[in-house]
């Protein structure tokens, strides 16, 4: 434990003594594959075979037309393989796991989607896999439950505390206590003890890199904002990453829930209700009440329903580096219809809450500005929320049809 | 000092025992009735842990007892309460334990203080390692109290000497790797291992996880110190109520 991994007053390693060890080797690991220049070549050279690297840049004419503003641009994540960003970390990871010799992956999953890329990754690197999924998020997910366990997975439902993402990583802790000599856990965010927050942004810095140079040879140069939604802050941090050395404004959306005054949100940075604390490992800010307990958070969007944050979010946000928002579930699902009606693309819940800001400020730049949005994942995942939220009779009718034959 | 009170209190006992409770867990009456029960039966000192929402190091058992305390109301101002009426009833000394973001949101300084002030003379915080501990160190020590810290299976000797550096009155020793209330095979690698736990520092062992019953304790005479049942009284309590502890607390001296 010699680098702390401190960004700011935000980060380290507040590790129990029985993972110290396991800490210590994972960083000199990660240290090892960062001066590795073969290993980066490896890695894209994996994403680009195995998953769609580079993903598309793809212009919005129309939502551009729509609203008169500024250029809107999106980043297709939704286009890697199994259909979000998670996969960058999951499979940098899983090449790191065939270095340190274990055989076995574990993971926290929200909406389900790091889940799915972590038991692919397994799949096709032959580790045995375990995903601890709060019971809630089980429910809101079961397709990716599904296919998790096609996948041949074993997906844990965790009922302990409030049964969603901050549980599964508590439970995913304790499975790892247990079985570090044969077992890595691989954390979904950028979030936890050192060296996850960095190691997690380094291989999504793909993104970035990729979304920097794309817009450079299309447009011949830089967007004004880059928008990308934040829950643990992967994605944020991977877009981000390819942008912070220039003149461009990093923007992360929160999950407003049913709106920042209700309480019933899942917004650290924009809201006044988190504060600085320590939990999971690491120091950010938390929706915590007065004694330290952790609240309970809102989102219609499985994957932002996170009580902590990204510590590097955390500092930038105190630094000023980047600018925090939040878009509430309703107009996220605006941003969602209308981006499916205008563009025939579906993003993900978590993803819409982006476009929804993006939407919000884009007619009040210059038809000169750029924007870019990172799609970080596909909408179709979230079928049967988004069904509910659209209130579609026909979707239910389907539904009711289909229990009845399994009745029968 | 709590280091002495041991090394006095093992002049005439082979082990002592160290006992855990979550305060407010059933209820502060319920706790307080299975505190009184385990100084009557001998307990030796006891850790009186604040309940956390995000309780890592802790088993199913604890995890539950946990969230059940929150949610019947054991505030961090609850347990201060509680914690001075049975430091000021009882004579043997009581510890705190609980995970670093109680103490930091109420103030490294001021929740050190306050302990000292209603006679605590310990802390046991397993998520906030040495390297992170800066201003909780300074505050224990200003106030004479000790941060009693973790050696576990997977600690290399080059550690123990660095933890035991700041640890004061004990080390705790995790029996086994996992979380609290599993089974643990008390086995001659058990044996090794605290032996070189004895080697790394001066301070008494106590030793914890999967500590259960008197066949524990009897394989850990002469090898550590202090037996630690956590995770054993809480299942107890739930099976038998709260007037099974101090029977279940004599089965085992």
């Amino acid at each position: 434990m010699k680098n702390r991994g401190y960004y700011g007053d935000f980060g380290g390693a507040y590790l129990p003594e029985i993972l110290v060890a396991t800490f210590d080797e994972l960083e000199a690991r990660f240290e090892q594959i960062k001066q590795d220049p073969n290993f980066w070549k490896t890695y894209v050279a994996l994403m680009s075979s195995y998953s769609c690297r580079p993903t598309p840049l793809t212009f919005a004419q129309n939502l551009t037309d729509h609203f008169g503003g500024a250029k809107i641009y999106i980043k297709r994540e939704d286009l890697n393989h199994t259909g979000a960003h998670k996969l960058n970390n999951v499979m940098g990871q899983g090449l790191l796991v065939q270095k340190m010799g274990k055989k076995r992956v574990i993971a926290e999953t929200g909406a389900g989607q790091h889940g799915v890329a972590c038991a692919t990754m397994a799949a096709k690197f032959g580790f045995d896999c375990t995903i601890y999924m709060g019971e809630v998020d089980v429910i809101r997910q079961r397709p990716n439950v599904f296919w998790m366990e096609q996948l041949g997975a074993t997906v844990v439902p965790v009922t302990d505390g409030t049964r969603i993402l901050k549980d599964a990583i508590n439970e995913a802790f304790r499975d790892w206590v247990s079985h570090m000599d044969t077992t890595h856990y691989v954390l979904g965010t950028a979030c936890g003890p050192h060296p996850f927050p960095e190691m997690v942004t380094y291989f999504q810095s793909i993104i970035g890199l990729e979304a920097r140079r794309q817009i450079l040879e299309i447009e011949g140069r830089l967007p004004k904002r880059v928008y990308a939604c934040v829950g643990g802050g992967s994605n944020a941090m991977g877009l981000f990453s390819g942008f912070s050395n220039d003149p461009v404004e990093l923007v992360g959306v929160e999950a407003g829930g049913r709106g920042l005054s209700t309480g019933l949100h899942a917004s650290r940075l924009k809201s006044d209700d988190a504060s600085p604390g320590i939990a999971q490992g690491y120091k950010t800010y938390f929706l915590q009440d007065d004694d330290g307990q952790m609240k309970e958070t809102h989102s219609i969007s499985a994957g932002l329903d996170y009580v902590g944050v990204s510590p590097i979010l955390a500092d930038m946000h105190d630094k000023g580096l980047a600018r925090f928002e939040s878009a509430t579930d309703d107009e996220v699902i605006a941003a969602l219809k209308l981006t499916m009606q205008k563009e025939g693309i579906i993003p993900a819940l978590e993803s819409s809450h982006a476009f929804a800001l993006a939407f919000k400020e884009a007619p009040g730049l210059s038809k000169e500005d750029i924007i870019i949005i990172n799609q970080s994942g596909r909408g179709d995942k979230d079928i049967f929320t988004v069904a509910d939220a659209f209130d579609d009779p026909k979707w239910k009718e389907f539904i009711r049809t289909k229990a009845e034959q399994y009745h029968a | 000092m709590l280091e002495s009170y041991i090394k006095e209190r093992l002049k005439t006992k082979k082990i002592l025992l160290m006992t855990h409770i979550v305060m407010g867990y059933p209820s502060f009456d319920a706790s307080y009735e299975i505190v009184r029960q385990m100084v009557e039966a001998g307990v030796d000192l006891m850790e009186l842990q604040i309940p956390f929402s995000e309780p890592m190091a802790d088993g199913p058992v604890i995890l539950h007892a946990n969230q059940k305390a929150i949610e019947e109301g054991s505030t961090v101002q609850g347990c201060f309460e509680f914690a001075q009426r049975v430091a000021q009833e009882f004579s043997i000394p009581f510890l705190f334990m609980s995970y670093a973001n109680i103490l930091y949101k109420y103030g490294m300084e001021r929740f050190s203080d306050r302990m000292a002030k209603i006679n605590l003379k310990g802390a046991i915080v397993p998520d906030l390692p040495p390297e992170e501990g800066k201003d909780y160190l300074l505050a224990m020590a200003k106030n004479n109290l000790s941060p009693i810290y973790i050696f576990s299976p997977e600690t290399s000797e080059e550690r123990m000497g660095y933890i035991g550096s700041f640890a004061q009155g004990f080390v705790y020793c995790l029996a086994r790797k996992g979380v609290t209330g599993k089974t643990t095979s008390f086995s001659t690698d058990l044996a090794d291992y605290l032996g070189r736990c004895r080697k790394a520092t001066p301070l008494p062992l106590a030793v914890g996880f999967g500590v259960k019953d008197k066949a524990d304790i009897d394989f850990l005479k002469g090898k550590a110190d202090i037996a630690v049942i956590g995770s054993q009284t809480i299942r107890v309590v739930e099976e038998k109520g709260t007037a099974a502890i101090g029977s279940f607390i004599r089965s085992l001296v």
